[in-house]
């Protein structure tokens, strides 16, 4: 560990006033993963400030306690995968699959995110404050992901549950193919994937959508927002589709 | 998978480190194509001097000296200088492009021609592309512009010759990241119209076809639109000439590519890491190219 700006050592108290913190520049992500993986890592450090992250893959990946990991700068594939717990803040962009299958807590990225953001993810909330690229949410399976900005094609992609909120436009099939997932876009669509239906915004979606844009701190009215989801028509096999088999 | 990088530079003052920022660009992607790589540089003065024509070659079992004299008995008076980067030999003389390559094809026989023109010179190899880089001499090189590719191979065989950028007409040079699907069909409309193919690689019929649209007339960017409409598959490409640099993806965008932009610079690279190290980055717009949209810049 001795390659760490801060190492596990000496880590103590004082900890909880100033973050741990790791420079990737003199240090392998390895490493840090490992320490952010100690079983004993609340009790070492709670807060954690990482620098040059110069898009290195696979940062902070598959924590599994209630630590704080800010990162100073654009991180790689796959930053915050497997999240379960922590919160996890990217002061930069993310390269492809950010949280993806994430299972809990929070992961922030406060630029944009590139493809697959969310992917597969089971749980806890992701908040894009820029743009997120294609298959944005791509088979969320319960996870909750708030973009500040618009999304690339085919997001939501056979969303199985969770909400997916676009604050700004939508790219080309959106939610193809979607079974339990909800949609909550404010802006445009290019066009709708298949099975994928504009549905009525009732009360209870506008609380819950309220209640998903201040966790996530937007500032959008949900009453500008349309909510999709699934015709449900792919479900079930139509006898009348036979001679397309 | 495969990793492309390219920076085209605005800036004279950053020429001399070309080299230098290329290097550090493809070590970046080596994970991405451990195989082999191959790298374009415009505008070096020590293998494409001004006011000379160069060819870029793989040569087999024939030495640089060998290359030299020959070349020098075949075209008498025009001093042909061999800079010799590895498994690629670069040659300039005093003559058009045209000639040379006429000259090379004729006196080296079982050598590929891998590049002419200009102001261009193709390396390619087998090999991690981090010693390549240093076969290549590559850190030492200058010039406007340079393109590099590193390639995990997956439809055709791991040689030099079948190493991108695929460079077909004079100061051109594709490189591909993907697998095109239709492409034995075009290879073959191309062939009837009277293109020659070096190899067997999918992307070869990429850069074929582009120099067949360039050959017709149109420019680059109108040329990737037709590649576009035409072409199935997965591709994200970087398509140079001597005086453009061109970035396109195909409509399902899963091929990465980042784009970096400052008025010193244009970058483009397949992860955003390669262009961590580049100068000023911190204050570039950074964006991912969309989908079947075409972005050119002009020197």
């Amino acid at each position: 560990m001795a390659a760490l700006s801060t190492p596990l050592e000496t880590v103590d108290e004082f900890r909880e006033v100033e973050p741990a913190a790791v420079d990737l520049s003199v240090c392998e992500v390895r490493e840090l993963n490992a320490a952010l993986h100690a079983r004993d890592v609340v009790e070492k450090a709670a807060r954690w400030r990482v620098s040059s992250p110069d898009g290195r893959h696979n940062i902070a990946v598959g924590l599994d306690a209630g630590i704080e990991v800010e990162i100073d700068g654009h991180v790689g594939y796959y930053c915050a995968g497997m999240n379960k717990t922590a919160s996890v803040t990217v002061h930069g962009n993310a390269g492809v699959g950010v949280a993806e299958n994430m299972m809990s807590g929070t992961v922030r990225v406060r630029g944009n995110a590139s493809q697959s953001a969310g992917a597969t993810a089971h749980g806890g909330l992701l908040v894009v404050e820029g743009s997120a690229a294609a298959r944005c949410g791509i088979s969320m399976k319960g996870v909750d992901i708030v973009v500040g900005g618009d999304v690339g094609h085919m997001s939501a992609f056979m969303g199985q549950a969770g909400r997916l909120v676009i604050c700004g436009d939508a790219g080309d099939a959106l939610g193809d193919s979607l079974y339990e997932a909800r949609i909550y876009l404010r802006g445009s669509v290019k066009s709708l994937g298949a099975d994928c239906v504009e549905k009525e915004m009732r009360g209870e979606h506008l609380a819950e959508l309220g209640e998903l844009l201040a966790a996530a701190g937007m500032d959008a009215d949900p009453a500008a927002f349309r909510r999709y989801g699934s015709a449900r028509t792919l479900y079930n096999f139509s006898v009348d589709h036979a001679s397309s088999y | 998978m495969c990793g492309i990088v390219g920076l085209h530079l605005r800036e004279p003052s950053l020429y001399p480190r070309l080299g230098e920022l290329l290097t550090g660009m493809l070590c970046q992607v080596s994970e991405r194509g451990p195989d082999s790589a191959g790298v374009a540089v415009y505008g070096d003065p020590r293998m494409s001097p001004p006011g000379r024509a160069t060819v870029s070659l793989l040569t087999g079992s024939l030495t640089p000296d060998d290359v030299g004299t020959r070349l020098g008995s075949a075209l008498p008076g025009t001093a042909p200088a061999v800079v010799d980067a590895g498994q690629t030999l670069v040659v300039n003389a005093a003559t058009t492009s045209e000639e040379l390559v006429a000259a090379a094809k004729q006196v080296l026989p079982g050598s590929l021609v891998i590049g002419f023109g200009s102001d261009l010179a193709v390396l390619k190899g087998v090999g991690h592309p981090q010693t390549l880089a240093a076969e290549f001499g590559l850190a030492r090189a200058e010039g406007w512009q340079g393109v590099a590719h590193t390639r995990m191979a997956t439809e055709s065989a791991v040689t030099p010759a079948h190493c991108h950028p695929f460079s077909v007409g004079p100061d051109q040079c594709l490189v591909h990241n993907g697998s095109f699907a239709n492409h034995a069909t075009i290879r073959r409309e191309l062939v009837a119209g009277g293109s020659v193919f070096d190899s067997d690689n999918d992307s070869e019929v990429g850069a074929r076809f582009v120099a067949a649209q360039l050959a017709a007339g149109y420019d680059l960017e109108k040329s990737l639109k037709l590649l576009c409409e035409r072409f199935d598959g997965f591709y994200t490409l970087l398509v140079s000439t001597r005086d453009s640099f061109a970035v396109v993806r195909d409509a399902v965008a899963c091929k990465p590519a980042v784009i970096a932009e400052t008025p010193q610079w244009v970058a483009m690279a397949s992860e955003y890491r390669a262009l961590a190290g580049l100068p000023g980055v911190e204050s570039a717009r950074i964006f991912e190219p969309e989908p079947e949209e075409v972005y050119a810049w002009q020197r």
